[in-house]
Formats: structure tokens, C-alpha cells, sequence
């Protein structure tokens, strides 16, 4: 098959490429990476080559979505979280005992950080967004995807860009720029899936079945588009050399800054926010079997959530060098984005208007409502944030790192493992999950995780904010910057102590996916039966009688 | 479906522009969608490369030279801003804490900015001078050993690694392209710069003449090798050196 010929001799001759990219590396991660992806193009070379009829057979089915890549990229979120959330207790643990830093370059906080980030954000969140993408953009255009092998690129593609980010840290290769750590040759491979990502989710939305665009697909969109904007932008920069890892911004101080942080806070408002929204727009009605709210309120949030977040961005440098009208710009945009946001919150609970009994009876809906509460708080939590007399107390602290976590853990996270729950059954066609009440156990230890996590932040962040502008009777500061450290030490203990229960959950929660994969189902009582004790439902026999002295007719 | 939006009834078919309209084309929805994301960032960024007083003119900012610039890659690669800021905010206590306040020509040459968005350990935009190079010696090598509260991560192996910053000529040269005024001549001596700068006792003259103040020694206590310590040592103490804030006070612009 010619098409088959060409793919896989275009994979052959992009290995070659990294080979001799490897072979004149400037530096040796650079070489590891052109090794890595070298590999990467052998690899799907050879899966091209054996899978070359396997695609058109896909083709040709057209009574069934095709689910392939939404099945991997269940088990992809599954892991990656794991392994994300994991490296968050490590590194919170690094702050509690410096000790786990282990004397060894590789394992240094400042390089694990951004592991832990990009990986619970990118790999985890990223993962999640593409996988429930594909999934309801079939299902709301009653269409099967667009492109089946361009969308299996896009998977193992974006799988290479996080496996590049990742080894890239450990190996110190960063822009050192928040959340746009990769360097240059990384972030031109995800351009590349990027491009095919937006036109594998356009082309399916072109071929739909449905006249309308479901709101769910207006929120994939603006985050698929955005965060291409934003990417692009945010990552201008000139390589040292064309073999090695090394480049430098385009821009430099203030408008470097700038540019970041509206990367930076677009990053959480289309990837974490924009994206997010779209798994609730489609899941929550889907799990309480309700319409959405307000189909009104959707437009008027979705367009001003768009507009409004963009402008955001300066709040994260307030009483820097930023001219001050960018900085009080960015105050007045982030407090009105508080409107928008709470719209959508008051869509998705208001969804379950005649339904509210499943918080109760429903471990998933209940686990939804959680993410959409915390969705609300952060929200709020966040336009507060930016007020500029709030943010001189705030920045720089611990504070900031318990709202991100509010929002990561509470939000994303619950909405994300709540997606999972629901997709998992119906993707492997299994009667139902593994188990309900384990879903029960992942949404308390992640509740008490989260909140141990927000509280010691808040405490450690306020506590730190005042110790560092105390002033004595003197008029001199009456703290040194090591005596505010030692001051919230015990706070680092609970946030490790509140990832664990996080983690744990987590684990809870892979364990439950994967027993779904496998077939199992858990023998166990269902989670809405109230006991009944039939020899109990009877009334009490007269004083004079003896116990048992009567026999009572047993119902 | 869960939803349909045909019973939501907001929809206006009186004429004139309706939401459905974008509701049923997906090229018209991007377009839309794009033109409402670009607008905020545009409005806000574009005018800081235009307008002069984003940058207030001071005397005394000048590029890295090859060693502070390896120095500072070195600061990047191990992800320093993770928990140091280089933004000194005009604040009382800051400013007592850690000197003048940071003004937005002192990063005009950086690429990336490196201001930081979190303080676990203390604000460095202004540590050039503050602590002896024994100090940053002992302190990178085990924090602990210094400051008993510190919980930063140990850098034993800076020492001990040869300093490998590449082809500074390139390094330059990319910087160049970037818009950094480095002239002919900084660019031609790179590498010689490097180790000079490290180096005991050497001829300085010619590399302060191109990079005033700079500050050249060896800086790791090791005169046998060119470490990545003496770099990153280096580069740690001309930060916030370069502007004389007594003669820069008269300077500053009012915003």
C-alpha cells in the first residue's frame, strides 16, 4: 500500500534525522533526546508497517466511534497522574526534610519542580483534555473522528513531548520560563501535534451529524486554538546552535515577563479552565441524566470567560517593573473574571436542579459537585488574590501555591477522575466499574487531602506574608528570612501529609480503572441500600409477656 | 443529547445576527473565538515595546559577560527561580530587607527575565556583595552548614564540574540576535573572557573596559580548574551591582 510506504519511509528518514542530530549534538542531553527520538520514529515506523491494513478497516467501519485513542488516553491520565501527583509529595517532601534531595544533580527540587508540574498539568490535565475530547466530540457530532491515524499521532505524539519535557528537566534542559519549561526543539514537536490535534477535533466537527455545535465543542475549541496562540507566542526564542538544547528568549525583562505570565495565567485559564469546562459541559448532564441549566448563561459565560481571561495575565506581577496601568489593567480584568467563572459553576450545579438526591445516592455526581465547588471557591479565591493590597501580603508566599492547589487538586482533579468514572465502563463495555464504594473512599481521601493541602498553605502563607513585614517597636524588621522558614516548617509537614491522602486516593482510583479493564467486578453491597433487618420490623411485645413467649408471625 | 439548545430559547430569529449562526458554522466560531483571546494581549503587551517609559533610562546596565552569562544558564538549568525571585518590590521592608527596589532596566538584557514568582528562600536581586565568596562556597556546597534553617537542596557537585558552557562565541552571537548589544569585540573574545574572568590575578583591563565593574577572580577557591561554581559564583555576585542607585536617584522617572 503506497500510503503505507511513504508514512513509514517519512518516520525512516525522520529517524535518520535524529540520528545525525544525535551524532552532532552540541551537548549531551540534546544527543539523549535526538536518541529518544530517534527511537520514537522507529518505533512508529514499524507500527505503520504492521498496522497498515488495521487503519483502513477503521476507515471503512462507520457504525462505531472510534475509541482507540480516547481507551489510551484513559490509561495515559491514569498514569501520568499517578506518577505526577507522586512527584508532588516528593518534592513537598524535599521542602519538609532537604535530606530527600539525595546529593545527586538530578534530583534537586529546582529540577523536579517543574517535573511535578508539567506532569500533573501537561501529562495528567493534558491527557485528560484530549482523551475527553475525542470522546465527546464524537459523540456530540454523532460522527466518528476525522483522520483515525492523524488522531493516533496526535496521542503518541503528544506521549513523546511529555517523555522530551520530562527527561529534559532531569537532564537541567528548561527556557526556565513557569509551565513553558521545554526548550526550543520541544516546543516546535508540539506545534506539530498541536496543528494535527486542531485538525483532527475541527474535521470531526465538520463532518457532524448535528446542526448545532454543542457547547461542550466551543470550550474544546477556544482551548485548542488559545493555547496554540499562547504556545507560539510564549516560546520565541533563537537557539544557540541547531544540535544543541540551549536558546534564548526573543524578549527580555519587562516584556519577557509580561509575555510569560500571559502565557502563564492563559495556561490555567484555556488549558486548566477553558478545557476543563468542556469535560463538565458534556459529563455532569450525562451522569445526573439532566439538561444542561441555562442554555443562555453558556453563551454569555463562554464568550466574556474567553474575553475577560486573556487579560489577566499582569496580576501575577503586581509591584514589579511593570508600568503600573498594565498592572492595574490586569487587577480590574481578573476581578470581573469572577463573573464568568462562577457562571459556569452555577451552570453545572444548577444542572442537577431535580436531581440533587444523587449527590447522595451518586459517588460520581457527588465527586463533580466536589470539583465544581472548588472550582467556585478558587475562583473567588483567585480575583481576591489580585487585588493589588491583597497580592503585596499573598505573592511571593505559600498562599499563592495553596489557591493553585485548590483549583489543581479540587477542580481539575476531581472533574478529571470523575470523566474517568464515567467513561471507563462504557469505553471496555463492562456492566459497571469495578467498584462503587472504592469511588467513595478516593472522593474522602482526596476531600481531607485537599483541604489539609489548602489549610496548611494558607496558614503558611499568611504567616510568612506578615513575619517578613513585621516591624519591632525598634523600627527595625524583627525577622530574618531563615527565621520565617523555620516558622512554617510544621505547615510543609501537613501539605506532605495532605498530598499523601491526595495520593492515596489516586492510587485508590488507578486501582479501581484498572480492575474495570480487566473485567472485575467487586461483590459488594450497592451504595444506595439502606439495612433492613426483617426481624427487627415488628413492635415490642406487651411487658407481662415473656420474650418469645408469642410467636410473631414473621412478614 | 444532554442538552438542546434549540428549547433553550434565547435564540432570536427576528433577523439580524444570531448566536446560532456560529453555533452551526465552525470557522465562523474559531474566527470569533480567536478575536476575543487576542484582543487582552495585545492591548497589554504590545505597548511595552513602544512606549518609553516602560524602561526608565539608568546609567550602569550593561550585558552579561561570557562567565556571568554561563553563570546564569547554570542559575536556569537548575531551576533557581523556582524558589528565588530577582524583584524587589517597593515596599518598606523590602526594600530594608533586600535593597532598593528592583527597576525594569536591570533586566533589560535578560533572556529569559528571571524575576521569579515565589520566595522559599530569599530575594537574590540584589545578593552581588552581600556575602563573601567563601560564604556562597560553603552555602552552595551544603546550605546547612551556613544557615541552619535553610531548606535548599545541596550543590556539592558544582564544584567539582569543569565548567562546559559551549562556544561562548555562539552564545553571543545568539544573544546578539536577540537584541543584546554586544559589540565586535566581545563577541570575538568570548571564550578567552570566560576563563580570564576566573582566573587569579589576571589582566582584567581590557574585559572591565568592555564590561565595567565586572568583577574577575577566581571564585571557587580552586585555581586549577574553571568550575561551574566559579560561573554560577560569579554571576550570583554582580547581581544587582551594575546600577549606583545614590547617582540613579535623580534618574528614575516618574510612571
Amino acid at each position: 500500500m503506497p500510503v503505507t510506504l511513504v508514512k513509514s519511509g517519512a518516520l525512516f528518514a525522520a529517524m535518520v534525522v535524529a540520528l545525525l542530530g544525535m551524532a552532532f549534538a552540541a551537548d549531551t542531553p540534546f544527543a539523549i533526546h535526538m536518541g529518544i527520538m530517534a527511537l520514537a520514529a522507529l518505533l512508529g515506523a514499524l507500527a505503520v508497517m504492521a498496522g497498515a491494513d488495521v487503519t483502513g478497516k477503521l476507515k471503512l467501519d462507520q457504525g462505531v466511534y472510534d475509541d482507540d485513542p480516547v481507551r489510551w488516553g484513559v490509561i495515559a491520565t491514569t498514569f501520568w497522574g499517578v506518577v505526577g501527583l507522586f512527584m508532588g509529595l516528593f518534592i513537598a517532601s524535599q521542602l519538609a526534610w532537604p535530606v530527600l534531595n539525595l546529593d545527586t544533580e538530578y534530583t534537586t527540587f529546582g529540577r523536579l519542580r517543574p517535573l511535578h508540574t508539567s506532569a500533573v498539568i501537561f501529562a495528567f490535565g493534558g491527557n485528560a483534555l484530549i482523551a475527553t475530547s475525542f470522546y465527546v466530540v464524537q459523540r456530540t457530532c454523532r460522527a466518528r473522528l476525522a483522520f483515525p491515524s492523524l488522531a493516533r499521532f496526535v496521542f503518541w505524539g503528544y506521549q513523546l513531548f511529555i517523555v522530551l519535557a520530562a527527561t529534559g528537566y532531569v537532564l537541567g534542559v528548561t527556557e526556565a520560563r513557569e509551565y513553558a519549561e521545554p526548550e526550543w526543539y520541544v516546543d516546535l514537536w508540539l506545534t506539530v501535534v498541536w496543528v494535527a490535534y486542531l485538525a483532527v477535533f475541527v474535521a470531526t466537527i465538520v463532518k457532524r451529524r448535528e446542526p448545532h455545535i454543542y457547547v461542550a465543542n466551543w470550550f474544546y475549541l477556544s482551548f485548542i486554538i488559545t493555547v496554540a496562540m499562547l504556545h507560539l507566542v510564549n516560546n520565541l526564542s533563537l537557539p544557540v546552535s541547531l544540535v544543541g538544547s540551549k536558546s534564548y528568549s526573543a524578549f527580555a525583562g519587562v516584556q519577557d515577563a509580561l509575555t510569560q505570565w500571559w502565557y502563564g495565567h492563559n495556561a490555567v485559564g484555556f488549558f486548566l479552565t477553558a478545557g476543563f469546562l468542556a469535560m463538565m459541559y458534556y459529563f455532569v448532564p450525562k451522569q445526573a441524566e439532566r439538561p444542561v441549566y441555562s442554555y443562555r448563561l453558556s453563551i454569555i459565560h463562554f464568550w466574556s470567560l474567553i474575553f475577560l481571561y486573556i487579560w489577566a495575565g499582569p496580576h501575577h506581577l503586581h509591584y514589579t517593573s511593570l508600568p503600573d496601568w498594565a498592572q492595574s489593567l490586569g487587577m480590574v480584568f481578573s476581578v470581573m473574571l469572577w463573573m464568568p467563572s462562577w457562571g459556569g459553576m452555577i451552570n453545572g450545579l444548577m444542572t442537577l436542579n431535580g436531581a440533587w438526591e444523587k449527590i447522595r445516592t451518586d459517588p460520581i455526581v457527588r465527586m463533580m459537585v466536589l470539583a465544581l465547588a472548588f472550582y467556585g471557591m478558587s475562583t473567588f479565591e483567585g480575583p481576591m488574590m489580585s487585588i493589588k493590597s491583597v497580592n503585596s501580603l499573598s505573592h511571593y508566599t505559600d498562599w499563592t501555591i495553596g489557591h493553585v492547589h485548590s483549583g489543581a487538586l479540587g477542580w481539575n482533579g476531581m472533574i478529571t477522575f470523575a470523566c474517568l468514572y464515567y467513561m471507563t465502563p462504557r469505553l471496555w463495555n463492562r456492566e459497571r466499574l469495578y467498584s462503587l464504594r472504592l469511588i467513595n473512599a478516593h472522593f474522602w481521601l482526596a476531600t481531607a487531602g485537599i483541604v489539609f493541602y489548602t489549610a496548611s498553605m494558607w496558614v503558611a502563607g499568611i504567616t510568612q506574608g506578615l513575619m517578613w513585614r513585621e516591624y519591632g517597636a525598634d523600627g527595625y524588621l524583627v525577622n530574618s528570612f531563615a527565621e520565617t522558614i523555620a516558622a512554617i516548617r510544621p505547615m510543609f509537614l501537613l501539605r506532605a501529609f495532605g498530598g499523601l491522602l491526595y495520593l492515596a486516593g489516586a492510587l485508590v482510583f488507578a486501582w479501581n480503572i484498572a480492575m474495570t479493564i480487566a473485567g472485575r467486578i467487586r461483590q459488594e453491597k450497592p451504595m444506595t441500600e439502606t439495612p433492613y433487618d426483617a426481624a427487627a420490623d415488628r413492635p415490642l411485645p406487651p411487658a407481662n409477656v415473656p420474650v418469645g413467649g408469642v410467636a410473631q408471625p414473621a412478614e | 443529547m444532554a442538552s438542546n439548545p434549540e428549547t433553550g430559547g434565547s435564540a432570536d430569529d427576528g433577523g439580524g445576527f444570531s448566536h446560532r449562526t456560529l453555533e452551526r458554522n465552525i470557522s465562523l466560531l474559531g474566527l470569533f473565538s480567536l478575536v476575543a483571546v487576542a484582543i487582552g494581549g495585545i492591548v497589554e503587551i504590545a505597548p511595552l515595546f513602544w512606549v518609553d517609559s516602560t524602561i526608565e533610562k539608568v546609567e550602569g546596565v550593561r550585558p552579561y559577560t561570557p562567565l556571568e552569562l554561563a553563570g546564569r544558564n547554570i542559575y536556569i538549568r537548575e531551576g533557581c527561580y523556582t524558589c528565588h525571585s530577582q524583584m524587589v518590590r517597593p515596599f518598606k521592608d523590602e526594600v530594608e530587607r533586600y535593597g532598593h527596589y528592583s527597576l525594569a532596566a536591570e533586566s533589560m538584557y535578560d533572556h529569559p527575565f528571571q524575576w521569579g514568582s515565589k520566595r522559599t528562600g530569599p530575594d537574590l536581586a540584589r545578593v552581588g556583595g552581600r556575602y563573601s565568596d567563601e560564604w556562597h562556597i560553603a552555602h552552595l556546597k551544603n546550605p546547612r552548614d551556613v544557615v541552619p534553617e535553610s531548606i535548599m537542596p545541596p550543590y556539592a557537585f558544582l564544584a567539582e564540574k569543569p565548567l562546559k558552557a559551549g562556544d561562548m562565541v555562539a552564545h553571543l552571537k545568539a544573544q546578539r540576535g536577540v537584541g543584546v548589544p554586544y559589540t565586535d569585540a566581545d563577541v570575538e573574545k568570548a571564550n578567552a573572557d570566560l576563563v580570564l574572568q576566573a582566573t587569579a590575578d589576571a589582566d582584567a583591563t581590557d574585559l572591565q573596559a568592555r564590561y565595567p565593574k565586572a568583577q574577575a577572580r577566581d571564585f571557587d577557591g580552586n585555581p586549577a580548574m574553571v568550575s561551574e561554581l566559579d560561573a554560577l559564583i560569579a554571576y550570583l555576585q554582580m547581581l544587582g551591582t551594575l546600577v549606583d542607585f545614590k547617582a540613579a536617584e535623580a534618574q528614575e522617572q516618574a510612571r
